[in-house]
């Protein structure tokens, strides 16, 4: 017998669907599920069913609640490993360009996006760049073009970049006012922000670089297959795509398109 | 995601451990040596920028395939799974696994609750959950799930814990089935993997 929980919870999932277009329904389901609980403890509602009576009815309710849907975890040069093998191996065959497009897929409240823009400024290669930075969720990017961090994480972020190799003074980067710390705007000058769903919007640049990191993990296997061949058509020939470090093209038909360029790094290359 | 992807008689072991967890974990191992053929899964706290080569870690295990999981990887009996440091692991009821970086849950990622509720609403009656040593109360609300689904959960003897307030308060909710002592644990494991195998021959 169907428990009478999972037929609301892919009522709701539907309903979100149409009502909002933002398509969950092929997202990995135990921790989307999970973090739906977390939102129904929060706003005290009795049931999924409930809950899809007031996203419904109430717009505004629904466009919080995508903080508590979608996840936003994000750091400065998570993994140190990853950034070295960019900064070393990958960098150096797109510094053969003459300008460069660079799609940040799923790039939340921006740390890793400008993460990239430092190590692509100290290699020489930022002026010649655009990096689009895009998430599903709009109210993050007002957050990542903010750039304004409190100083206890200007702390982890100079720690993060001193591991990944970086060996300028981090301070470089940043003005402090009071307890906050703002980042230089040279950093953010040639980063666009936008809105897109890797479930279900379409290619929309010609890339020699695409980052999409720990985004593929909250999708299933058929989403995951459609965001990676997504990606693969947004890359010029021979264009790279790097993943986040537990995820791998291994499991996907996408797969066939790439070839690997660092296997521990996640970085492939387009056939 | 087809139901037939899941061997419906796959039985899963999960085990939780904190605080001493790895001295406890080597013990445990070891004991099961080749007599396992069920599917070990593991979280065990660690931190996050923690690199770990599990090979070095259960030098006994030589006969046993050690995975730190990557996402989406397929749970295949006879193998011991690793959650890896920094993200929240999950069993899927397609029979696969799944990572996340969602929120830490009782200050810990990967968390054990994650790991046992996923793991009883995947496969339900074909869990066997075992906490082990850990000072802090991630694993307690798991066991109570992986009883109320219709598993076996087991504690260890906090007496024979490192740290003994995660077995405890485990016990404390009454939904424990066997507690033993860490020596133990591995017989333990070993009955109730093959009494399962003899009742389903009998239902054949």
């Amino acid at each position: 017998m169907i428990i009478s929980d999972d037929i609301e919870f892919e009522l709701l999932l539907e309903a979100i669907w149409r009502k909002y277009g933002y398509d969950f329904r092929n997202y990995a389901r135990s921790s989307l599920r999970r973090r739906m609980e977390a939102f129904l403890v929060k706003t005290s509602l009795a049931s999924f069913s409930h809950l899809q009576y007031r996203m419904l009815r109430d717009p505004v309710f629904f466009e919080r609640s995508l903080d508590e849907i979608t996840v936003q975890t994000t750091e400065m040069f998570r993994d140190a490993s990853f950034f070295a093998a960019l900064r070393n191996e990958v960098l150096p065959i797109l510094k053969t360009y003459p300008s460069l497009n660079i799609w940040h897929a799923g790039c939340s409240t921006g740390d890793e996006v400008y993460s990239l823009a430092i190590m692509l400024m100290e290699a020489g290669l930022y002026e010649r760049s655009t990096i689009y930075a895009t998430d599903i969720n709009p109210m993050v990017l007002q957050t990542a073009l903010e750039a304004v961090y409190p100083l206890i994480k200007i702390k982890e972020m100079t720690k993060a970049y001193q591991q990944a190799g970086g060996v300028l003074p981090f301070s470089n980067y940043y003005t402090c006012r009071d307890d906050k710390a703002r980042l230089n705007s040279e950093i953010k000058r040639n980063i666009v922000f936008s809105t897109h769903n890797l479930a279900t919007d379409e290619a929309f640049i010609d890339a020699q670089l695409v980052i999409c990191r720990n985004v593929l993990i909250y999708f299933d296997r058929d989403l995951q297959d459609r965001a990676v061949s997504l990606m693969t058509r947004s890359l010029s020939h021979r264009g790279f795509l790097c993943l986040g470090s537990k995820e791998s093209t291994g499991f996907l038909k996408a797969k066939v398109h790439l070839d690997v360029f660092n296997k521990d790094a996640k970085i492939y290359r387009k056939l | 995601m087809a139901e037939n992807d899941k061997d419906p008689k796959q039985r899963i072991i999960v085990i939780g451990a904190s605080t001493g967890g790895f001295e406890a974990l080597n013990l445990i191992l070891g004991g099961l040596k080749d007599a396992l053929s069920a599917t070990l899964i593991i979280c065990q706290h660690i931190d996050k920028s923690a690199r770990l080569n599990y090979r070095m870690i259960f030098r006994e295990l030589s006969g046993f395939h050690l995975h730190e999981v990557e996402d989406k990887q397929r749970i295949m009996p006879g193998n011991i799974y690793f959650a890896p440091p920094g993200y929240h692991l999950y069993v899927e009821s397609d029979g696969y696994f799944g990572l996340s970086l969602d929120a830490l849950v009782n200050w810990s990622r990967p968390s054990i609750d994650v790991l046992f509720e996923s793991a009883a609403r995947a496969y339900d009656r074909n869990v066997v959950g075992l906490l082990l040593t850990g000072a802090n109360s991630d694993g307690v609300q798991g066991i109570r799930e992986i009883k109320r689904l219709g598993g076996v959960t087991i504690a260890q003897d906090p007496l024979t814990a490192l740290a003994p307030m995660m077995p405890k308060m485990a016990i404390e909710t009454g939904c424990v089935d066997h507690i033993a002592k860490i020596q133990d644990v591995a017989a333990l494991l070993v009955k109730l993997i093959n009494r399962e195998q003899i009742s389903c021959i009998g239902a054949l």
